[in-house]
């Protein structure tokens, strides 16, 4: 970035000195505040552009470097591999099954996540009293941090003296062995992923709603629109954008999820929870594979980069901006 | 005057009923947090404890270092807080007020970053904290996202939004940029700041994976960590454990408490207004 600034503040000397010589006064002082104003603009963006440079665009470029190449556990650069670390991972049926655990895991988690704080937003919205209480009470998900909320349901998940289990056995059913089932494991860190997501797509959504005039209610009302209608035909239109923006941006978390599994299962029963970050965590951090792990790095910012642009292609469309 | 339907009672009911079931891991949490151990651990579970037990909050005190885990964690959220603050709105004044050579450009490349998931670039920042001997220290849990493109465009969109002819008067009054900048603008977009101090707060006190990378020793662990250390060692005493994450809970409660309007007001508005 420091060159940035220098190739940027240099010519700002010579050329106002040179223009001041040949034109008339007032052009060479418009001249040098334009100048002056591209000086102070990058000195406006230079601390974030130093930031973004040194931990998001070099690492992303040395992501891609150490994907093709061997290390040893230190991180050191053993030897160039080319791309055999992308396919030793597509030929292991471990990163494969992977992939499919963090789609399952995304379409468990996503649509039922958003669904239910959609609900939840309208329901509030039309509250006459006690609005600031339940909006306190949606929202409060999204100040317990993973690490916390792990840790509860990890407890209310357990198999003996659990509550979950507790309540299935005095309803007369069977317990479950919620994280230690393969079957159950997933759906079970789905299950505290929506909970754990529920505040803050709560909060979008209702925040969005906000944004809605009520005078668009008021007229509809005096039309004669009953509440499901009024539900199609103005919230729904009006709240796509915001609807729009939560869809992408719990698709990109689900796919980043990383701690609740990392505390619950640890990728396990059998790897039926081992998600993508938590194979590049392994990968990387237990195993001290940095070039494979970098391998996976690259492949989850394709991927969510394409559904991010598949989403923007297809889904937005459908939104109404106003 | 709207009447009271039924329709909105039963709305209420489930409502009601929904709440209890969003609450009920927290409250859990409190009711197991004063327990004593062996009502912790025994079955039938109880629905309610029995009896306030609070010296569980003591000797989780006694046991872990949870008061310099949770002060951890508060200066660094703090320090992230702040440097987001910095340098989000430098860069959105920037690019709200001001013209320059290739902003087009740099727009473009602070929109990428947010296309960037995180995860992608831990390994070498992993690497370059390492080398620069950072692991285990505050610059080595802060520096690294002291930047924030998502934070950038919320404020932009917000500095947008203000009457373009309030610069142009202070202009005349002879005003530049910076006090423009610094005593015009800052004041008036208190809004903004104040969701988006409370957005980066909360993330970096809610952040797990980065503190469990670069954070070794105890002294330096943040109270997520910490909590889950607290877990891996004290598996039969469930009841400190608990103890223990209502500590780590209850300040980011009070933050809700006071930051609620914040986040609801100004979250969908500066996501989303392009």
């Amino acid at each position: 970035m420091s060159e940035l600034d220098k190739r940027l503040s240099l010519p700002v000397e010579r050329t106002s000195a040179s223009v001041r010589s040949a034109l008339p006064l007032r052009a060479a002082s418009l001249k040098r505040s334009r100048l002056k104003e591209n000086a102070l603009a990058y000195a406006f963006l230079a601390p974030s552009l130093l930031l973004f440079a040194v931990f998001l665009f070099y690492p992303l470029v040395k992501s891609v470097y150490l994907s093709l190449h061997s290390t040893d556990p230190a991180g050191r650069i053993a030897g160039f591999t080319g791309f055999d670390n992308y396919s030793d991972l597509f030929t292991s049926g471990l990163f494969v099954s992977g992939i499919k655990t963090t789609a399952l895991f995304a379409l468990l988690t996503v649509p039922a996540g958003i669904l239910l704080a959609l609900i939840l937003a309208v329901l509030t919205h039309n509250m006459l009293r006690g609005k600031r209480l339940f909006q306190f009470a949606f929202s409060l998900p999204m100040v317990i941090s993973v690490g916390s909320a792990s840790v509860i349901w990890k407890f209310l998940f357990h198999p003996t003296l659990g509550m979950l289990n507790y309540l299935l056995e005095q309803a007369g059913m069977a317990p479950v062995g919620w994280l230690i089932d393969p079957h159950w494991a997933l759906l079970s860190i789905s299950i505290m992923t929506v909970w754990m997501n529920l505040g803050f797509n709560y909060i979008l959504l209702s925040s969005g709603m906000q944004g809605i005039p009520d005078e668009i209610y008021e007229s509809a009302r005096i039309d004669g629109a009953g509440p499901l209608r009024v539900f199609y035909r103005i919230t729904m239109p009006l709240l796509s954008p915001t609807l729009f923006f939560v869809l992408v941006v719990s698709t990109i978390g689900a796919f980043q999820s990383f701690g609740q599994i990392n505390i619950l299962t640890q990728g396990g029963p059998m790897n039926s929870t081992s998600v993508f970050v938590y194979s590049i965590y392994q990968e990387s951090f237990i195993n001290f594979r940095f070039g494979t792990g970098s391998a996976q790095a690259i492949l989850l910012f394709l991927v969510i980069m394409l559904l991010t642009l598949i989403q923007f292609k297809w889904v937005e469309r459908k939104v109404h901006y106003q | 005057m709207k009447k009271f339907t039924a329709g909105q009672a039963l709305s209420y009911l489930v409502m009601t009923a929904a709440a209890v079931l969003v609450l009920y891991p927290v409250v859990y949490s409190f009711f197991m947090s004063v327990m004593t151990q062996s009502e912790a651990s025994a079955y039938p579970p109880s629905l309610f404890p029995h009896a306030l037990h609070l010296a569980n909050m003591k000797e989780v005190f006694r046991m872990v270092p949870i008061a310099s885990f949770i002060g951890n964690t508060f200066f660094v959220s703090a320090v992230v807080m702040i440097g987001q603050l910095v340098t989000a709105s430098c860069a959105a004044y920037a690019f709200a007020n001001m013209e320059f050579k290739g902003k087009g450009l740099m727009f473009s490349l602070f929109a990428a970053t947010m296309m960037v998931p995180w995860e992608v670039t831990m390994i070498p920042n992993y690497l370059t904290v390492r080398s620069l001997n950072w692991l285990d220290t505050y610059q080595g849990l802060t520096i690294p996202f002291l930047a924030t493109a998502f934070g950038t465009f919320m404020l932009r969109q917000f500095f947008l939004q203000l009457p373009k002819e309030l610069f142009e008067a202070a202009k005349m009054d002879g005003c530049g940029h910076v006090r423009y900048f610094l005593f015009h603008m800052l004041p008036l977009s208190r809004p903004a700041l104040g969701t988006l101090a409370v957005y980066s707060f909360l993330n970096m006190y809610n952040s797990y994976l980065w503190p469990l990378l670069v954070t070794n020793s105890k002294p330096m662990r943040t109270i997520q960590i910490g909590i889950s250390m607290l877990e891996f060692q004290e598996s039969t005493s469930w009841n400190l454990v608990f103890a223990g994450i209502t500590l780590a809970i209850l300040p980011s409660l009070l933050l809700l408490v006071f930051g609620l309007k914040q986040l609801v007001r100004g979250m969908a508005a500066g996501a989303l207004k392009g």
